[in-house]
């Protein structure tokens, strides 16, 4: 049944539905609706697990480590500067394989001090190990955490996944979500079945040190693991939407892109936007479609170079920037490199970053300028400021 | 103390000989038995025991960071309770980690009474990473960011007081203890152990390497140290102090000379000053604690 109900609300829903055994947050905008939801769920008994009110951001994963190694499925939020604190610990959850899952409320990184949305806070991290999933609204948001989950925790993935959702755009904003029931969620997600954990009857050391000789063959066996992800990801879409109705059985996601000689490439709520551009610009007969990214990490360049076979423009709308790589987001180098040799033009744009706002106008503007080969550069820039 | 004759802590390790830290491991895990987690900081021990795909340690053992001990063991202690598992947690985690860069999730976790028991082994620098002074470094130490030199007498501030921090958290239980007096540490481990909630053992721990000082002589040194008063053995319960280990007093001289770190206090002829600040130290504690059998001269 489709309730109106405030993204982070809704992330809570899901996140309970889950049924994590320990949470532990440490509250900060935008993500604080929802560890102040799980809180209450916690103190009214509608949600059965511990929640530690840790003292930081640090601890709050350092302890969410602490607790999957010792068998509980675990769940922690966070956004933007807590999550940069909580970056040494990223990398280990990673490292150490515990299925930790975190919600991403994104928002920019300071300085300058900037509490509002893009994308550059979990972008930084894209390399640490973890999956990375973008949500396009709140119902994909709740649906991401259950599938987030499913993926983490299977015996030949064991990796950490950041569900993120625009801060604000999302995490504040009333939508009409579909919550499923627990018995629902139950017949998707089986109860947590840890590989190996902490256990006094059957001891293992956890987390030790590798020398040279052993430090690399690691790292390759995460990367291994994150390529096995893309399908493992797809299967537990297609059980999920067999189950519930909503398709999640890609990793990207196309729109009108069939026959589209100009193609926007978009991650989160933005998309929502590009898709009614799109449509106007199809109405007046522009051959344009979006390719939704919801997998970031694993990075579906099979997926990516499919879908924008035939296409000649791309424009990466980019929430993020990779300073110094030459005007370029993070999402636009991974683009241009799916689809090298193919014959598309790869072009990034810049902008809405630190929360500023993305019309129709700017996305059908990008579209021309990708046309027009316009390359790499922001949108939107306040010229009188520069 | 119940006897155990079993051993947690493996030989074979790569500890220098003669290691402080060793011995801790040993003993602690001796007295903790085989139901107990140990959590580690990155540090000596760390090194030393579990060269992957080796490992020394036969009870469950985890590592993650340098400074998140506490928390992780806050995790670790949260999912037994849920659980309905009664492994004790420990945490051993040395003085860099304890002191210093850990003292955020040490604070947050005595703060929440998680029960959970925190070892330091205090060997009074950064010993892994080549010597480097830390909070618990003693007053004119030298260690290679504290050296002695022309205008230096080495560390220019006395060793921070962890127990009396940990004890202002509300903790139930802080002691501290030596691996010079391997009964006690034992027994005071046990203790703590059985104490619910958030309890501190800080356990002295000469480093050969980083003190300068012969392998063999580990034990002698502790026990010169708490002959000193220099170190003192003594418990708090909910913040009182209620034992502290008494001696005979002998001036802090002998201490000091047997170790390099203390060497450029008597080159080329005794810094008198110097050492008198370091006897006012070894005074101080003995009047705080209450440890002079006799007046001291």
């Amino acid at each position: 049944m489709l309730q109106i109900m405030e993204g982070s609300h809704a992330v809570a829903e899901a996140v309970r539905l889950c049924r994590p055994q320990v949470v532990s947050a440490y509250p900060i905008t935008p993500q604080t609706h929802i560890v102040e939801r799980l809180a209450e769920m916690v103190a009214d008994g509608d949600l059965d697990g511990e929640y530690i009110c840790v003292e930081s951001e640090f601890s709050a994963l350092s302890s969410c480590l602490g607790a999957s190694a010792a068998g509980s499925r675990v769940y922690s939020a966070t956004t933007s500067q807590g999550l940069a604190f909580m970056a040494e610990v990223v990398f280990n959850v990673a490292g150490m394989r515990q299925p930790v899952i975190m919600t991403i409320a994104n928002r920019a990184l300071g300085a300058p001090l900037n509490i509002w949305n893009d994308q550059q806070d979990s972008i930084f991290l894209r390399d640490s190990g973890w999956m990375q999933f973008y949500a396009e609204d709140a119902q994909e948001a709740t649906d991401l955490h259950f599938i987030a989950y499913k993926v983490a925790e299977d015996h030949n993935i064991l990796l950490p996944a950041f569900v993120c959702f625009d801060g604000f755009i999302l995490s504040h904003t009333y939508e009409p979500v579909d919550i499923p029931s627990q018995e629902e969620i139950d017949a998707y997600l089986p109860a947590f079945n840890p590989y190996q954990r902490l256990d006094a009857k059957k001891p293992m050391s956890f987390g030790m040190y590798a020398t040279p000789e052993y430090y690399e063959e690691f790292r390759y066996e995460i990367n291994a693991a994150m390529q096995r992800a893309k399908d493992v990801i797809r299967k537990a879409g297609a059980e999920f939407s067999e189950k519930f109705g909503r398709d999640y059985s890609g990793l990207v996601e196309g729109y009108r892109l069939d026959d589209a000689d100009t193609a926007i490439v978009a991650m989160g709520s933005v998309c929502g936007t590009v898709k009614d551009a799109v449509d106007e610009m199809r109405d007046a007969g522009e051959r344009v479609g979006l390719l939704k990214i919801r997998a970031f990490r694993p990075f579906p360049k099979e997926d990516v170079r499919e879908a924008l076979k035939g296409v000649s423009n791309v424009a990466v709308l980019e929430k993020n920037i990779s300073l110094g790589s030459g005007m370029l987001g993070a999402v636009g180098l991974e683009v241009k490199d799916a689809v090298y040799g193919s014959g598309s033009s790869v072009h990034s744009y810049v902008g809405g970053l630190g929360g500023r706002d993305i019309r129709k106008k700017v996305v059908k503007t990008l579209a021309e300028w990708a046309r027009q080969g316009k390359d790499d550069c922001f949108f939107g820039l306040r010229e009188e400021l520069l | 103390m119940t006897e155990n004759t079993c051993e947690y802590f493996e030989s074979g390790h790569r500890a220098c000989g003669g290691c402080g830290p060793a011995l801790a491991g040993r003993l602690i895990t001796k007295a903790a038995g085989e139901n107990t987690i140990v959590v580690a900081s990155t540090g000596c021990m760390e090194v030393f025991s579990t060269p992957y795909p080796e490992t020394v340690w036969k009870t469950p053992w985890i590592h993650s960071l340098f400074q998140n001990s506490a928390a992780v063991a806050s995790g670790i202690e949260a999912s037994l309770k849920r659980q309905g598992r009664e492994e004790k947690v420990v945490v051993i985690a040395g003085d860099g980690a304890t002191f210093d860069i850990g003292m955020l999730c040490i604070s947050g976790m005595f703060e929440r009474g998680h029960d959970v028991t925190y070892i330091c082994y205090d060997n009074e620098a950064y010993m892994n990473t080549g010597i480097q002074r830390s909070g618990a470094t003693p007053y004119d130490a030298s260690t290679t960011t504290s050296p002695a030199g022309k205008l230096s007498n080495g560390n220019k501030r006395p060793k921070k007081d962890l127990p009396a921090i940990l004890a202002a958290h509300g903790s139930p239980y802080v002691a501290t203890t030596s691996v010079s007096t391997p009964k006690d540490l034992m027994d005071k481990v046990q203790r703590a152990l059985n104490t619910p909630g958030p309890c501190y053992v800080q356990v002295h721990t000469p480093c050969c390497t980083g003190w300068g000082f012969d392998g063999c002589k580990t034990i002698e040194i502790g026990r010169m140290a708490i002959n000193s008063g220099l170190w003192v053995n003594f418990e708090m319960v909910d913040g009182e102090i209620v034992k502290a280990k008494k001696v005979s007093r002998v001036p802090v001289d002998d201490y000091l000379k047997s170790q390099k770190r203390f060497r450029h206090l008597f080159r080329p002829s005794p810094k008198t000053e110097e050492i008198g600040k370091i006897q006012e130290i070894a005074n101080r504690n003995a009047e705080k604690y209450g440890i002079d059998i006799k007046p001291f001269h």
